[in-house]
Order: structure tokens, then sequence, then C-alpha cells
């Protein structure tokens, strides 16, 4: 049965029904639970912004780890752990300090399985907030999912939407290699229906989530919003755009993208992250790649300036991209 | 020397075969046959096997760059070690790995590691796991004097101490960080000192001397497996080559390896300890020298015959979207 429920809620719920039906799930973090070895209350925190409050009551200390601030140590455990018959799933709490722990992440984690012939598991998961938005500045507030999606053996997964979240979580959790489950900040109360029972979404399937003949939108994680508020805004003007909603980086269901541009003959990419070296770059190289002949104008992107994201409200208003600018795109290359 | 004769027996194979594996590989480098890096165990075999006679299969090891004798140690197959060195199919990683990434998990073998400190969050995570499981195991990392300065080693101490976690940090000092004297890099100047920071007891022992790095890592293992925390040892030793094969070594003292060879030799101790004693017999330890000459070039032929990985081999173990 379906419910109303909040992103945050869903995926506190995905890791709670994963930790019932499999006790090798263990999650560790900076206060995942809080307060331990301190005079006031324990579970004080749940997760800085309260994602893992609850967990810690119900499974204890041996499968609620608080960690020191400690990011290469307990990411760094959460690998070696994995390896050794428990599926942890760490919780970097910010994706920016990916900087203090990154050689468990892309040295370790990610190359057991190819590096040692095949013989090695990593079921890791990484959960970590990414996004702008919450005026939080340049060392809180970055899409660094590209970074990840370059290396080969890491999983990426951006969901958008509470629904998505819970079933890519658990999906996450029983998949064998490592994945970096990257959570929108913006999104934590963003409701919707999410059904009671486990389920789990698989990697690789993008979900459209506007149909349209005129223009193909790609897009992930909290810009999946901005282009449904562009797409419903040109809708009233007669353009058609059709939304893909990536949900996972690596693997990226290039099916789909391919076959919306056959379609439309015409791609938007709308990408929270710096434009070089992003999904957008990555989106419109496989477009111009494989579907060149399709296109009736040149691709178009819209993404985060080249700049670290600024801390003034006026500034990161401006930085992060919105339906104007998705439109202005869509306008454009409807013009061509 | 409270170890029965058997177990003195194996531990003599274990660094003999170590030795042999090294010294072959030494003289096979210069040949250019062998692809890639090449960082050689010689002289710190008694380290290695003095901890590891203290482990069994559940246990789990993180190893470093030079992490050949580990992985002897911890009961890797030497045909596999050997061919994967080589770079062949029949390596234990079936030649994706090399000599810096030998592996083998149903050992308890975590990898030699190519990244200087990488080890010890990894062990905590094990040690973790073996706790959580209630496999009885514990989680040993090995580190050279060169990794005991990196962040991760720090963090990994920390983390095992309040997490009370059944680890035993093993560092391998043998005076170099590639070039650089442990004797300037390391702050303090005392290793355990250090450990003691973190609350972990450490000890530090001769590293040529088997018996005494056994009798150091029989106390720590015990301390782990009786759910007492983890443990610091530091054992003092040399390496017989440079930092890797091919290092002019200029900024060692002249005569400094010829020397320890002469003096403090681990097989060599070993050797007269026991016959000594009259634990064993020269004749013994004899017929495992031939012994192990004869696997050591066996497993060069294998690793020779062995085929080239081919370019379906490039894209299997990992997920490959492009």
């Amino acid at each position: 049965m379906a419910r109303k429920i909040s992103y945050q809620q869903a995926i506190n719920e995905a890791l709670d029904q994963e930790m019932e039906r499999d006790e090798t799930v263990v999650i560790m973090g900076e206060d995942v639970a809080g307060g331990l070895g301190s005079p006031g209350e324990r579970d004080a925190w749940g997760g800085v912004l309260g994602v893992t409050k609850g967990l810690q009551p119900k499974y204890g200390d041996d499968r609620v780890l608080d960690t020191p601030i400690t990011e290469s140590g307990f990411i760094g455990a959460a690998v070696g752990a994995a390896t050794a018959g428990l599926r942890p799933v760490a919780e970097l709490m910010f994706i920016d300090f990916m900087g203090v722990c990154f050689d468990q992440i892309f040295n370790q984690a990610a190359k057991f399985r190819y590096m040692f012939g095949g013989k090695a598991e990593t079921p890791v998961v990484i959960r970590t907030m990414y996004g702008a938005g919450l005026r939080a500045a340049a060392q809180h507030s970055q899409c660094l999912y590209p970074v990840f999606t370059h290396i080969p053996g890491l999983k990426v997964v951006t969901p958008s939407n509470p629904y998505d979240a819970k079933g890519l979580l658990i999906q996450s959790i029983r998949d064998n290699d490592p994945v970096i489950f990257c959570e929108h900040k913006f999104l934590y109360t963003l409701e919707g229906d999410v059904p009671e029972e486990p389920y789990a979404i698989p990697f690789g399937e993008a979900n459209i989530t506007r149909e349209g003949d005129d223009v193909t939108i790609v897009t992930l994680g909290r810009m999946v919003h901005i282009a449904n508020e562009a797409a419903d805004n040109l809708a009233k003007d007669g353009v058609n755009c059709e939304v893909v909603d990536l949900r996972t980086t690596s693997p990226m269901d290039t099916e789909t993208i391919i076959e919306s541009v056959e379609n439309t003959g015409r791609l938007v990419v709308l990408d929270e992250a710096n434009p070089r070296c992003s999904i957008a770059t990555d989106v419109s190289a496989l477009v111009a790649q494989e579907a060149f002949g399709s296109l009736k104008a040149p691709i178009k992107m819209v993404t985060a300036p080249h700049t670290p994201v600024p801390f003034s409200d006026a500034l990161e208003d401006m930085y992060i991209p919105d339906a104007n600018q998705v439109s202005d795109a869509v306008r454009l290359v409807m013009e061509a | 020397m409270q170890l029965a004769r058997e177990e003195l027996l194996r531990a003599y194979r274990t660094m003999k075969t170590i030795r042999e594996f090294e010294e072959r590989l030494h003289v096979d480098f210069a040949t250019g046959e062998i692809p890639g890096f090449v960082h050689l165990y010689a002289g710190e075999e008694a380290s290695g096997v003095g901890v590891m006679m203290n482990l069994d299969d559940r246990d789990y090891i993180a190893s470093t760059h030079r992490g050949h004798g580990h992985c002897i140690a911890k009961g890797c197959d030497v045909d596999g070690m050997m061919a994967e060195i080589y770079g062949r199919t029949d390596g234990l990683c079936a030649g994706k790995g090399g000599s810096m990434h030998i592996a083998d998990l149903d050992k308890g073998m975590m990898g030699a590691n190519g990244i200087v400190g990488g080890g010890p969050p990894l062990i905590c995570g094990a040690a973790l796991a073996n706790k959580n499981l209630g496999t009885g195991g514990v989680a040993v990392c090995f580190v050279g004097d060169g990794a005991f300065n990196q962040g991760t080693n720090a963090e990994g101490m920390n983390l095992a101490a309040v997490w009370k976690l059944p680890a035993i940090f093993v560092l391998e000092n043998n005076g170099y960080a590639e070039t650089t004297s442990s004797s300037w890099a390391i702050g303090g100047g005392n290793p355990v000192d250090r450990a003691k920071g973190f609350g972990l007891p450490g000890v530090s022992v001769d590293g040529f001397d088997f018996f005494a790095v056994h009798e150091a890592a029989k106390e720590a293992v015990e301390r782990a497996r009786a759910g007492d925390g983890p443990s610091f040892i530091e054992t003092r030793l040399s390496r017989y080559y440079g930092h890797f094969e091919g290092d002019s070594q200029t900024y060692r003292g002249k005569d400094e390896v010829k020397e320890i060879r002469e003096s403090v030799d681990a097989l060599s101790q070993f050797r007269e300890k026991v016959i000594g004693a009259a634990l064993l017999e020269s004749d013994d330890l004899d017929s495992i020298d031939g012994e192990v000459a004869e696997l050591i070039d066996n497993s060069v032929s294998k690793a020779k015959a062995s085929p080239l990985p081919t370019s379906e081999d490039l894209l299997t173990d990992v997920y490959v979207s492009y």
C-alpha cells in the first residue's frame, strides 16, 4: 500500500527494512545516532539531518555504529567490512568530504573486484548528501557525482523523488558492487507516494517523467523537478518536452536517451554540476556519437557555471539552473 | 621456544620460500621478463612469518606494496603468485592485479596494496566483520615506516581503539621510506609511544628474530581474540634490496646490507638457534632448502608457460557501459 512520505523517510524506511531482512547490513558514520559518550540523549541526531533517526535504538550499537570524525578511517572500514562478509551502509555526511577519504573509495573499493581477478566482492553503500540551495557555500554544496561516475567499478545513484529513493537504496544495499548513493539535500522534505513493502528498482533504467515529441531534456536529481516545471510551462505554448530522469549515472540508461532523441531530434541536458567533464557533457557526447543523424539542432547544455558554489543567496540563486534557463534553451533548439 | 617440531619446520619452510621467491625475482627482474614494479621482502621474513604463524584462514591481513612475503606466509599459492607477477591468466588475480595487488580472500589475504597507508582503515572493517559475525577471527595490518606517517594509519589505530576491535597493527620498520630515513621521518622518534597515545598496548621487537616476533604477535592475537582490543607491534628490520628493483640505493651506507646479512640474517639466526637447542637437525633444514628451490624453479616455469590474458579478459570483472 502506497502512502505519502518524504524522501528522507523513504531512505530511513529502506535502511530499516533491509536491516530487518539481513543482519549483515550495518550502518556507520558520524552521528548516525549521535550522543555517544555524551551526558545527554543517545540517538540525539540520527544523522545530521535526522535521516537515520530511530535505527540505533532498534538495532543497537553493533549495527548502528557512530564513528569519530575520521572519514578515511570509517569509509575504509566500511570497504574492508564489505570484503569480509558485512553489507555496510556508510554515511559520508556531505559529498564534499570525499576529498579526505577518496583513496578508500576509488583506489580500494572500486578496484578490488577487477584487480583481484573477479574474486572479491565489495557490497558497500556510501550514502552522501549533495547539491546547492541551502546556503551552505562552497564546501558543503557541490554536485560531485560526475567524479564518481568517471571511476570504473563504482555505481552511482541519484534519486529524484521518495519512490526512487527507497527502491534504489534497497537495490544499492543488495548490489555486490560499491555504490555511491547521492541524496540531494534540497529534496529531503519532498513528499511522494511510496509503497510500504520493500521493493528494488534496477540500476540503469531511466524514468520518463514527461512524454513529448519536440525536445528531449535529459536530467537527474533535483533538476528533474526544474525540468518538469519548464516542461509544464512550455506545454502551455504548445512545445512538448520529454523529460528523462537518469536515476543512475553508472550504469547509465543510454538506450532510453538515444531512443528519445531519435524521436524528438532535439536535446537539452540539464545538470546541476559544474559543466566540465560532467553528466551534461557525457550525455552530449553520447548523443553526438550515437544519434547525430537524428539531431535537428545543436545540443544545448544547461548547467551551473564553472565556479565554486557561492554563499550569498543572491549569488546562489543565480548559480543553480532554473526553469527559465531550461525554457530558454528549449526555445533556442526549437528555433534552430 | 615452545613451538612443536612441525611448527618450527613450517616456520623455516615459509621463511625460506619467501627468501627464495624474492631472490629469484631479483635475478629474473634484471632480465626484463617481469613487467612493472617489484618491491622485494627479502630480509624481512621473520616479521611476516612470526606474525602469521599465529593466524588461520578466519583472520584477515592487509599488506603493502612489499607484500610477497605476507602473501606466502598467509598461505597464498606460490605458483599463482609467480604467474600473477608475470601477468598471466593462471595468476591469483588472473593477471589483472600484479605484484602490488596479489590477494586471496579465501585465505584472509585482503591484498597487497599500491597505496602507502591503504590498509589500516580496511582492516578495521575486517576486524569489525569478524567481531559482528562472531567468527573469532582477528585482522592484522602491516605497514612500513613510510605508511606509519600517513593519516590513515592514525585514523585506523584510533578507530580500532574506540570500537575495541580485534585488530593488530604491525609496523615493519626497515629504516627507509623509499630513500628517506625513518629516524628522520617519524616525529617523536618512538612508534610505540605513538601507538600508546591511541591507547594501544605496544612493543618493539627485533624483526630479524622469528621467536621475538612470534612471541609478541602471540600475545597481541590472544588479546584480540579475547575481546580485549587492538595492539601495536614494531618489528625493526632491514630490506636486502632497494625500494623497488632497479633502485641504485645510493642513500644507503657502504656495506650496510652485507653486514646485516652476515650478522643478523633471519634465516641464519633461526638455523643456529634451532640446531643449537637440538630442536631440529641440519639435515631437516637442508632438505627443506632443496624442496623450496625446486618449488620456486617450477613456479617460474609454470608462470612462463601460462597464457597471457586475452581481449575478453579486459572487460570482465567490472561493470562496463561503454
